[in-house]
């Protein structure tokens, strides 16, 4: 099971805690796991990611094991430890500050 | 017994304020959607339990929430467990999607309005600041878009389609946004007329359809704007507000940017009813439930301010249609006040006695239960209010 965690507003749209499961057929991808949260989720459709353009919005941000992989391919693999479940796949909104 | 129940949209959550007829004891619940901008909260005549909300942020869009029990639970259409699916049987979360229509066929590939420099900028969806539904239709409902265009739903928000003809009416090109974006913020729909629609869009002006949508006209004949280059121009004014009777549709009345107008032949041309304000500028505009020449309207100093002026909070109410206005200050603050009342920040209510409701900048939602003579606050200290309606529950 991949793990996902969501930023709170997304939570309370999907009805969710701080983390979610989700499984993943197939390799594991920004687009494979957006698209498994999307199908469990549908209310987060359009959310994370433009409906047409499938581009993600502008203000979020993908995080995994430390690293930004906002700007890597949609079919690129995410890290092992996310595969494995041991770290989570972190949806954030890009705030510097405020 | 009858009752009210006003719906507000704020910077920060949705709020709703009910109360019974004498609208003397209020309770309040909310937020809901806490944190995130609600554009409009509007209910359906049809069903008065079924109520829409536009819900946005600038992080994650746009989400259209619905209840069916009058504000006590909410989702978004097409999502609770049970909802049909769509292909490859995932379900449908698509109440969000607005998706502009550029086919050669329908959206005749309109695609560019003037930006604030001059030049052509593509069309791009944004958010929703008007909900709509339908008087005769209960699953049908309108959404009035930024970027300025008019979507509508036949399945109680679960898809939408948007009605393309206004946008390739062929003045889009000229269309430009506002302050506020360009945004398409008022729908009236005529209760005698099911084909019969009017909306506003900042900066472009009021459009009419006599065909349900499929056809439009410019309906600016009057306006005069001095802040663009020929101020009679057929599209280009920036109409903040226009309000209706619903018991004499053709009849409207319009706050511009600057100047107050009426139209008595449904728009096909405007007369100036400013009159005494004491400043033409403001976004509300409303009409009385019983009265239909009773119109009023919040002053606000502008361009630079956007508050209230000389600090003083003063509803105007003319009892002649316009040009002759008096002001309305029992109960409002008179002092030290430099609140604004945003253009969906005003309704009525269509008890014996009008109620009459504006919510404000400083978050404070004030009701008059005797068509404006008095007031009150219903609450204080609410997020900054985008939007007030409301309904009159028999």
């Amino acid at each position: 099971m991949i793990r996902v965690v969501l930023p709170q507003h997304l939570r309370t749209l999907a009805h969710v805690g701080s983390e979610v499961q989700i499984s993943v057929t197939g390799p594991v991808t920004l687009r494979s796991i957006l698209d498994a949260i999307e199908a469990e989720y549908p209310m987060l459709q359009g959310t994370i990611r433009d409906h047409t353009t499938q581009q993600r919005r502008p203000f979020l941000r993908f995080f995994a094991c430390g690293e930004d992989l906002s700007l890597e391919s949609p079919d690129a693999p995410v890290p092992p430890e996310v595969v494995a479940g041991a770290e989570p796949f972190l949806v954030i909104g890009a705030i510097a500050g405020g | 017994m009858s009752g009210v129940r006003v719906l507000v949209g704020t910077r920060k959550g949705a709020f709703i304020l009910t109360s019974d007829g004498k609208r003397e004891k209020w309770n309040v619940s909310g937020p809901h959607f806490a944190g995130w901008e609600i554009y409009h909260v509007k209910g359906s005549t049809i069903d008065p339990n079924r109520v829409y909300v536009s819900q946005t942020s600038g992080w994650f869009g746009q989400v259209i929430q619905r209840s069916d029990d009058g504000g006590k639970t909410w989702f978004q259409p097409g999502t609770p467990p049970g909802e049909e699916k769509g292909p490859g049987g995932m379900p449908k979360g698509e109440s969000n999607k607005f998706v502009y229509d550029v086919s050669p066929e329908t959206g005749k590939a309109l695609t560019t309005h003037q930006f604030y420099d001059g030049t052509q900028h593509p069309w791009e969806f944004k958010r929703v600041w008007h909900l709509e539904p339908s008087l005769t239709e209960s699953d049908t409902v309108f959404a009035g878009v930024e970027d300025a265009a008019l979507f509508k739903s036949k399945d109680g928000g679960k898809t939408w389609s948007e009605l393309s003809g206004l946008r390739g009416h062929g003045t889009g090109p000229k269309w430009q946004p506002g302050a506020g974006g360009m945004c398409l913020h008022t729908v009236i729909l005529d209760p005698s007329d099911p084909k019969r629609i009017y909306i506003a869009i900042s900066a472009a002006g009021a459009f009419r359809t006599d065909d349900g949508g499929a056809t439009w006209k410019p309906i600016n004949k009057g306006l005069h704007s001095l802040y663009i280059p020929d101020p009679a121009a057929e599209v280009g004014h920036c109409v903040h507000h226009v309000a209706m009777n619903p018991k004499r549709p053709g009849v409207l009345f319009m706050q511009k940017h600057w100047d107050v107008m009426r139209s008595d032949n449904a728009g096909d041309s405007w007369t100036e009813v400013s009159g005494n304000l004491p400043t033409d500028f403001g976004f509300v505009i409303d009409v009385h439930a019983h009265q239909p020449e009773t119109i009023y309207v919040v002053p606000i100093k502008s361009d630079s301010e956007h508050f209230v002026p000389d600090g003083k909070l003063r509803v105007y109410r003319s009892k002649t249609g316009g040009n002759e206005w008096e002001e309305l200050t029992k109960g409002l603050p008179q002092q030290n006040c430099y609140v604004n009342v945003l253009r969906d920040a005003m309704a009525v209510d269509s008890l014996d006695d009008c109620g009459v409701y504006f919510g404000t900048s400083g978050g404070q939602v004030y009701a008059s239960p005797d068509g404006g003579d008095t007031w009150n606050a219903i609450v204080r200290d609410l997020p900054g209010v985008l939007s007030v309606e409301v309904q009159t529950l028999k």
